[in-house]
């Protein structure tokens, strides 16, 4: 039915020059030869790692091209005209009218110093679409349906005065508001809390389907792009792997590509039984200095050596503050740290050269736990010289074995950070931590900023290294399939105390408590219909609601 | 990598301005405190700038000026950045009492104008480059610590900056290996500006009569020297002045370059 059509894209080609340092500009294709139907009121998933061209095919529904990027080749026929080529007129009389858009990161989107109301029924009035009145009671009527609290009253608060989960709601809110005929959604609830996306998720779901708009909803979690969409294109590398209805994708998908992004989560890891602990934390209770509340409240846990202690909470839980103060870096207030036999010092300054070393960190973002201005020999080679000694020639032949051990091989000792990709950072990182010959390794979400097949790599690879080295993992993360696939012992961490704590096998199952049952159903499951299942047996209501 | 034109010219003329300013008694084709010629005449094949208030050569005392001027300058702004840029990475790095008092010392010698101090100290203490060098230095500092402290205080907070401190770096790692590579490329840039304010402060400082004192010469004092020149319609004052202005801008040109050169650098920030 051809007049049901509402974007329809043949053979698109988008290109960009690209300004590799020291070395002449040159032109790259980041997407070539999509071809994408959509019809009214379908929703429809583009899915792919990060790089795969998703949000850039999303931006080109709107004829739009990001700092520099060109649609060069290829049709974009938004309700029966082509808009490739249109002027800036036409282009800004369509967009925000007929087509609206949801960003990742609202609170990066939204103008702080604008009341929500003005921002969400802004586009409506400009476009002469409402009156002010009608705007606006449109945009109370979005609120409630999106679930917002006190929708009456929602709009005269400024974007600070909302939590992320109910701005991002807000931002649909915005994209709806005109009426139009096609949302993008681009990674909507990627930077939500698990337990906050299943709210959002909802909200947006319903929202759609109670407006009949279309829409393309970009993410890279297959999981949570099955809950939403009537069809689903996987993207690699600008090009099209595979495209189908959600049903024949998750259950029948024909391309390995496809086959790997479904089973990605399968990683499993047999528990190690109980034994004598390598780090003992006692009753520690810890606040930031000038603040008058507790981060941590009373968090007694302990980690036996070559096991792994996964620390489970949202943001804000105190998991990462639990990480501070076992680094030294946030003197606990109350309570103590037992490592190996010793009571640490609860300051950095207190501590041995040999303290330091045997507790190692990695970061959730690899990118800035890196000095741009060194090369990866100097930062795998800085703790070989520093801990041990180590110089010249030595220093070098360890520095690839480290290199080895992270499967890295040859060549990269020379190399930048910004030369090395995502993945690879993370594993300089590993690799710098492995240097220092560390009884226990903290890692801080470490794969939660990665691709799921690359954050997979990463998992296997510290799992390795495990086996090999010993080394107790203290995993922090909100992220409960890593959790399953790493942890020996598991703690749940909500509102700065340890709600549940245990051997993974007592924790992960029932009975459970309320928080521990939210979290654990949070997670979003490769099924079509989870996500009105779950919302239908909820508890309580998640912490940043 | 290819050389942009405005940093071709701004290479070729900073370039020749040293050459000019290291091998100025080679070229200088007379003394510098020599009357020579008559009173403020004007050019000709054998004074081919003119002479000036009292007949000296005006080309020679612009050449010898270049070295003096060049030297003074570079010298204060390169003590003004060891200094300011040091302590400002400390008090950023330490925070806490440290970066009070230096901060607050800073405060204090930066609500009094430069000049006045700088007039103060210089009609107490001895005239000689040495200590004007360091009166300029030590004044310029405060505005490169203030600066300094700003962008090392975004990157101290950076988490390779954490994992230095964890691994149990001490100060002067974190200062120079993991600040200081970052901080390069707005340095750069205000180090073209304070080199340029340098000339302008000792041309100000000679113009009032506190600067460099003859027989030496420097291209802020023979404009003083030669203003009186204007009235006749004599261009002697404005040589030294053109001189400046030309110094400044190749500089400049430079440090622009310079700039985009290390940020563009692998793993810039920019790159």
């Amino acid at each position: 039915m051809a007049d049901d059509t509402l974007l329809q894209i043949r053979g698109l080609k988008i290109e960009a020059t690209s300004y590799p340092p020291g070395e002449p500009p040159k032109e790259v294709t980041l997407v070539e030869g999509v071809d994408l139907t959509l019809a009214r009121g379908r929703v429809m998933g583009l899915i792919g790692e990060s790089g795969a061209g998703k949000s850039t095919i999303g931006l080109a529904a709107m004829a739009y091209g990001r700092g520099g990027v060109r649609l060069t080749g290829g049709t974009i026929r938004l309700n029966g005209r082509d808009i490739r080529l249109a002027d800036n007129r036409t282009l800004r009389s369509l967009r925000g009218k007929e087509v609206t858009y949801v960003a990742q990161s609202a609170a990066a989107a939204f103008n702080p110093a604008k009341r929500l109301m003005e921002q969400v029924t802004e586009a409506s009035l400009a476009h002469g679409l409402l009156s002010k009145p009608e705007a606006e009671a449109r945009a109370i009527s979005l609120f409630d349906k999106l679930g917002l609290p006190d929708p009456e009253t929602f709009g005269d608060r400024y974007p600070h005065q909302v939590s992320g989960g109910q701005l991002q709601r807000a931002m649909t809110a915005m994209a709806l508001c005109p009426r139009p005929d096609l949302v993008i959604f681009d990674e909507p609830t990627t930077a939500l809390d698990v337990t906050t996306q299943i709210d959002v998720l909802a909200a947006i779901k319903e929202a759609i389907r109670d407006t009949q708009v279309a829409a393309l909803y970009i993410t890279h979690d297959l999981a949570v792009v099955a809950q939403v969409s009537d069809e689903i294109m996987v993207l690699r590398h600008g090009r099209m792997i595979e495209v189908g209805p959600t049903e024949t994708i998750i259950h029948d998908p024909t391309q390995d590509y496809t086959k790997a992004l479904v089973s990605v989560r399968g990683l499993d890891h047999a528990e190690k039984p109980p034994a004598e602990p390598v780090l003992r934390v006692e009753g520690v209770t810890a606040r930031y200095r000038g603040t008058t509340f507790d981060v941590l409240k009373n968090v007694t846990v302990d980690l036996p050596p070559g096991q792994t202690l996964a620390v489970v909470g949202e943001s804000g839980s105190g998991k990462s503050t639990l990480a501070r103060v076992i680094t030294g870096l946030l003197p606990a207030t109350q309570g103590r740290i037992t490592f190996a036999g010793r009571e640490l010092s609860g300051d950095l300054k207190g501590r041995s050269k040999d303290d330091l070393r045997e507790i190692q960190m990695i970061y959730q973002m690899a990118d800035t736990a890196m000095n741009p201005r060194q090369t990866v020999g100097t930062i795998i080679g800085r703790p070989l010289e520093f801990y041990f000694g180590l110089k010249g020639a030595e220093r070098d032949a360890r520095v690839q074995d480290l290199l080895d051990q992270i499967e890295m091989g040859k060549g990269f000792a020379d190399r930048y950070p910004a030369e090395l990709s995502g993945g690879q950072k993370q594993r300089v990182c590993i690799a710098r931590a492995l240097a220092a010959d560390p009884k226990l390794i903290i890692c801080d979400e470490v794969t939660s900023a990665l691709d799921p097949l690359v954050a997979d790599g990463i998992l296997k690879l510290l799992l390795n290294l495990q086996a090999e080295a010993q080394g107790a993992y203290l995993f922090i993360t909100h992220d409960l399939a890593t959790v399953r696939a790493i942890a020996d012992k598991i703690a749940v961490m909500f509102k700065g105390e340890v709600v549940r704590y245990g051997q993974k096998s007592d924790v992960l199952a029932p009975p459970f408590d309320d928080y521990t049952d939210l979290l654990l159903s949070s997670v979003p499951e490769m099924e079509i219909g989870w996500l009105e299942k779950v919302i239908a047996h909820r508890k309580m209501e998640s912490a940043g609601n | 990598m290819r050389l942009p034109l405005s940093a071709l010219i701004g290479l070729t003329f900073t370039s020749a301005f040293v050459f000019i300013a290291v091998f100025a008694h080679l070229i200088a084709p007379y003394p510098i405190d020599l009357s020579v010629g008559k009173v403020w005449e004007g050019p000709s094949a054998e004074y081919w700038l003119g002479t000036d208030t009292i007949g000296r050569d005006i080309l020679s005392r612009l050449i010898y000026g270049a070295q003096i001027t060049i030297f003074v300058a570079l010298a204060a702004s390169v003590l003004s950045f060891s200094l300011g840029a040091f302590f400002g990475f400390l008090a950023a790095v330490k925070g806490g009492w440290i970066d009070q008092l230096l901060s607050r010392g800073v405060d204090l010698m930066m609500a009094i104008p430069a000049l006045i101090v700088a007039l103060v100290l210089l009609s107490v203490l001895p005239l000689n480059l040495t200590v004007l060098i360091l009166v300029i230095g030590v004044l310029d500092s405060t505005r490169v610590f203030r600066l300094s402290r700003a962008v090392a205080a975004d990157i101290a907070v950076m988490d390779y900056v954490e994992a230095a401190k964890l691994r149990g770096e001490g100060g002067v790692w974190v200062i120079f290996r993991e600040i200081l590579p970052n901080a390069l490329s707005p340095l750069v840039a205000e180090f073209g500006l304070r080199f340029i304010f340098a000339i302008l402060f000792i041309s100000t400082l000679s113009f009032l009569g506190l600067g460099i004192q003859p027989p030496l010469a420097d291209w802020g004092g023979m404009v003083k020297e030669n203003k009186d020149g204007l009235i006749y319609g004599k261009a002697a004052a404005l040589l030294p002045a053109g001189a400046i202005a030309a110094l400044a801008i190749s500089v400049n040109l430079v440090a622009d370059w310079v700039l985009t050169r290390t940020s563009s650098l692998k793993g810039g920030r920019g790159g």
